[in-house]
């Protein structure tokens, strides 16, 4: 056991790290590092993304993983993990690139065809292009697959019409990959298609969706009417469910941020010098109590992700453990958040940076965190996933089996 | 980054489980339970003869010469098979206490007779009930020799060494007792767990060798906990993974409502979280061997982090595997119970976790 880079890993992180030398700044100790796109987010920080692509493509580190014929280096994970690592430590614009670099070229690249690989891929490694996803629904988050968004074919076009939600950086994109309902009469799995879709065509209407945070990262995207030309299709028609698993098979996970401990010495520190009554809250016993089981869980997140970079790093597929960081992550973000906010006592409630601790930065924390527990998989959709799917217990008894999509019940929300 | 096992390491934690398989199944724990015995002599004489009681002891003084590495990953397998032996005492508290403070010649005259199995070690701390402290120690040392009563002591019926707190002029002092002199008295208690014995030591002017340094006998306490509290987690992780195999199979093979009761998301998201809590407790634990295993200053945390999670994993498992088995893991038959007690054990012989959830707080804090 030991926590250094092998020689070859040392050998690419130097040169990952003289690159990034030569074309940036390290940040400093007190800086945070860029954070996703959110509201106030203009055109000048899309441009700014857009440059630094650019110069990582003209330096060969743009997309590392990708085969070279799509303009990558076809480095190994554990490269991609240290390259995202050295990254990290210096002052870049924030990531805009990830849903479509990540998750939909991918998918182009399995699906697609070679008149989309080559028109696609590579203005989208090099950042000119920016893609959003266009997946769930107002009726369809969870369960993905009902799905109401409808494509009609109409001689070699399809006429979309329906709305997509939770789509980031979608007022940004010029692209979407979305998926429709072509199959009224078919079982819901199989009356699918998926599309690329211009996201300046005719009839889109996107509109900011306001979290409870105040943030604005995230769009509902209306369709009315929308022409989307045959030669868009991935997949085959009714066969597009196959292309959205390799899409969310590629959703990418947080492993080798480093972070799960991140957060635990602020909330000691908030401990140690709030005062409870003449007395350090830190000196309560049941305040140590709760501290300790955070920095359990934290640090039990942290070594779990030692031990997914292990199998990376030896080129073999990280074990089932490497699928529980968001379920205890997220959670553990809420929880610290929520607790960080009852040492404060009354001003626990107040998200005025003189009067809150540490310019309420977890009060923002609690506020943001019940997304976390949503995103990208529910807490309970994850434990089915583990349960389904690494324990191999049952799976859910289902009221949609082998009915025709048409006639499954839809009760509230659903048109 | 390598955070794992060696290849040859996993392949004598493979070799352990197989010896396990075959000579220790949970009727031999269930024999230990329903029998006056104190454990299973015959499984004693096999980790003996497998090299396991004196794994990580060095070769000169009789062991095997592994390191702790090795000694974590057969805890880990004596967990799983709920093995009713002494391990935990002899070879994590006893056998550690020495390799750690003991001199040259204490270390050749009890070392080989603790690898070999011929002599049973345990540690003497606790007198009554409640946390353990330095100024709870009231068995006093004077003039070499020692008086007072432990209890309870895990395998104090049993062993034949035991390394016990007393105090002296100078404070602490952890001293050698010989339980084989006349001036020992060993009474055998009830125990939550009656497969893992407990005992009640009574001292009289018994002859005692200082271990370590007088009066620091509390500092040096800490660490031989520490050290035990790593291989312990080791063994409770096995515990509690075995505990949830066996549960998710039967809630996989139990109808009701004319399905398997794993299909339903009240069993089914509890066993991901029993799931969940158990890697958690395993990822601590591994960095607790590496800790151990590299004497870093981080085991004070890392000990503390790995207690914590694998008593909390372990002990949700016994008690989860009695409420999934439904009914019948409250009978006397099914083999629930011997988890339900073993996960207990297992929590509050070195202290329970809340109370290292204190210990770890106080080392981040100093730090």
């Amino acid at each position: 056991m030991d926590f250094n880079d092998t020689a070859e890993e040392a050998e690419f992180r130097a040169e990952a790290r003289t690159w990034l030398k030569a074309n940036t700044k390290r940040l400093k100790h007190d800086e945070a590092p860029p954070g996703l796109l959110d509201e106030g987010e203009g055109r000048s920080v899309v441009k700014a993304a857009q440059d630094w692509q650019a110069k990582k493509a003209d330096g060969g580190w743009a997309c590392i993983t990708w085969a070279k014929e799509f303009g990558g280096r076809e480095a190994t994970a554990i490269q991609s993990v240290i390259w995202n690592q050295e990254e990290a430590r210096f002052k870049t614009p924030p990531n805009i690139f990830a849903i479509g670099q990540g998750m939909l070229g991918p998918t182009i690249m399995v699906h697609g065809t070679e008149a989309q690989k080559k028109r696609h891929i590579r203005p989208m490694l090099r950042g000119e292009e920016i893609w959003c996803q266009l997946f769930s629904e107002p009726a369809a988050g969870s369960d993905l697959a009902g799905l109401r968004t409808s494509a009609v074919k109409d001689g070699d076009e399809w006429i979309v019409n329906g709305q997509k939600s939770w789509c980031t950086g979608a007022q940004f994109s010029k692209w979407g990959m979305i998926v429709t309902r072509t199959d009224l009469s078919a079982v819901k799995h199989a009356g699918i298609t998926y599309f690329i879709v211009d996201m300046e065509s005719p009839g889109i209407e996107i509109r900011p969706i306001r979290q409870i945070n105040g943030g604005t990262g995230f769009n509902e995207v209306f369709f009315n009417d929308v022409r989307i030309p045959d030669e868009n299709r991935v997949g085959a028609v009714n066969d597009g469910w196959r292309g959205a698993i390799t899409t969310l098979m590629n959703e990418r996970s947080s492993i080798g941020s480093g972070g799960g401990g991140a957060g635990f010495s602020d909330l000691l520190r908030l401990a140690k010098e709030t005062d409870w009554g003449g007395h350090s809250a830190l000196d309560d016993p049941s305040v140590r109590q709760r501290l300790a089981d955070f920095y359990v869980r934290s640090k039990g997140l942290q070594y779990t992700g030692y031990r997914t970079l292990t199998a990376i790093s030896r080129g073999t597929t990280p074990g089932p453990e490497s699928s529980i960081g968001k379920l205890v992550g997220a959670p553990l973000r809420q929880d610290m958040s929520s607790f960080a906010c009852d040492l404060q006592g009354q001003a626990g409630a107040s998200l005025e940076a003189g009067v809150a601790f540490d310019d309420a930065t977890w009060q923002e924390s609690w506020l943001a965190s019940p997304g976390l527990r949503l995103a990208g998989g529910t807490d309970e959709i994850l434990r089915n996933i583990v349960a389904e799917r690494v324990l191999g217990l049952p799976p859910e008894m289902r009221a949609d089996k082998g009915v025709a999509f048409a006639d499954i019940p839809t009760g509230h929300g659903t048109k | 980054m390598n955070f794992d096992f060696s290849e040859e390491q996993k392949l004598l934690q493979k070799t352990a489980r197989d010896y396990l398989e075959d000579h220790a199944p949970l009727s031999v724990c269930r024999a230990v339970l329903e029998s006056k015995e104190t454990h299973s002599a015959e499984l004693w004489k096999g980790a003996a003869e497998m090299g396991w009681l004196g794994a990580a002891v060095p070769e000169e003084y009789g062991g095997a010469g592994f390191g702790h590495l090795e000694l974590a990953l057969i805890a880990e397998e004596v967990g799983r098979a709920l093995a009713p032996i002494p391990f935990a005492s002899s070879a994590y508290l006893a056998t550690e206490a020495l390799m750690e403070a003991g001199s040259d010649e204490q270390k050749k005259r009890w070392l080989p007779r603790l690898a070999s199995g011929e002599t049973i070690g345990c540690l003497a701390l606790a007198e009554r009930p409640g946390r353990v402290s330095d100024s709870g120690v009231q068995a006093t040392l004077k003039g070499g020799k020692l008086n007072g009563t432990k209890l309870p002591v895990l395998d104090g019926d049993v062993a034949g060494l035991a390394v016990v707190a007393a105090r002296d002029g100078k404070g602490v002092t952890l001293v050698l007792a010989d339980l084989d002199d006349k001036t020992v008295t060993k009474e055998s208690l009830r125990s939550i767990d009656p497969s893992r014995s407990q005992g009640k030591l009574g001292f009289s002017d018994t002859p005692v060798e200082v271990l370590g340094k007088a009066g620091k006998g509390w500092a040096l306490m800490q660490q031989i906990l520490d050290r035990a509290a790593v291989l312990l987690a080791f063994e409770q992780v096995g515990t509690a993974s075995r505990a949830f195999e066996i549960t998710k199979d039967y809630t996989m093979g139990r109808y009701a409502f004319g399905r398997p009761i794993a299909s339903f998301q009240a069993l089914k998201h509890r066993l991901a979280d029993l799931y969940v809590s158990i890697e958690l407790a395993r990822s601590n634990t591994y960095y607790g061997a590496w800790a151990l295993e590299n004497r870093s200053p981080e085991l004070a945390t890392a000990a503390c982090g790995a207690r914590v999670s694998a008593s909390d994993a372990c002990e949700l498992a016994g008690t989860e595997m009695i409420q999934m088995h439904g009914g019948v893991g409250y009978t006397w038959e099914y083999d629930c119970h011997l988890f339900y007690r073993r996960a207990k054990l297992l929590g509050l012989v070195l202290g329970s976790a809340d109370e290292w959830r204190e210990k770890l707080i106080q080392r981040l804090d100093a730090a």
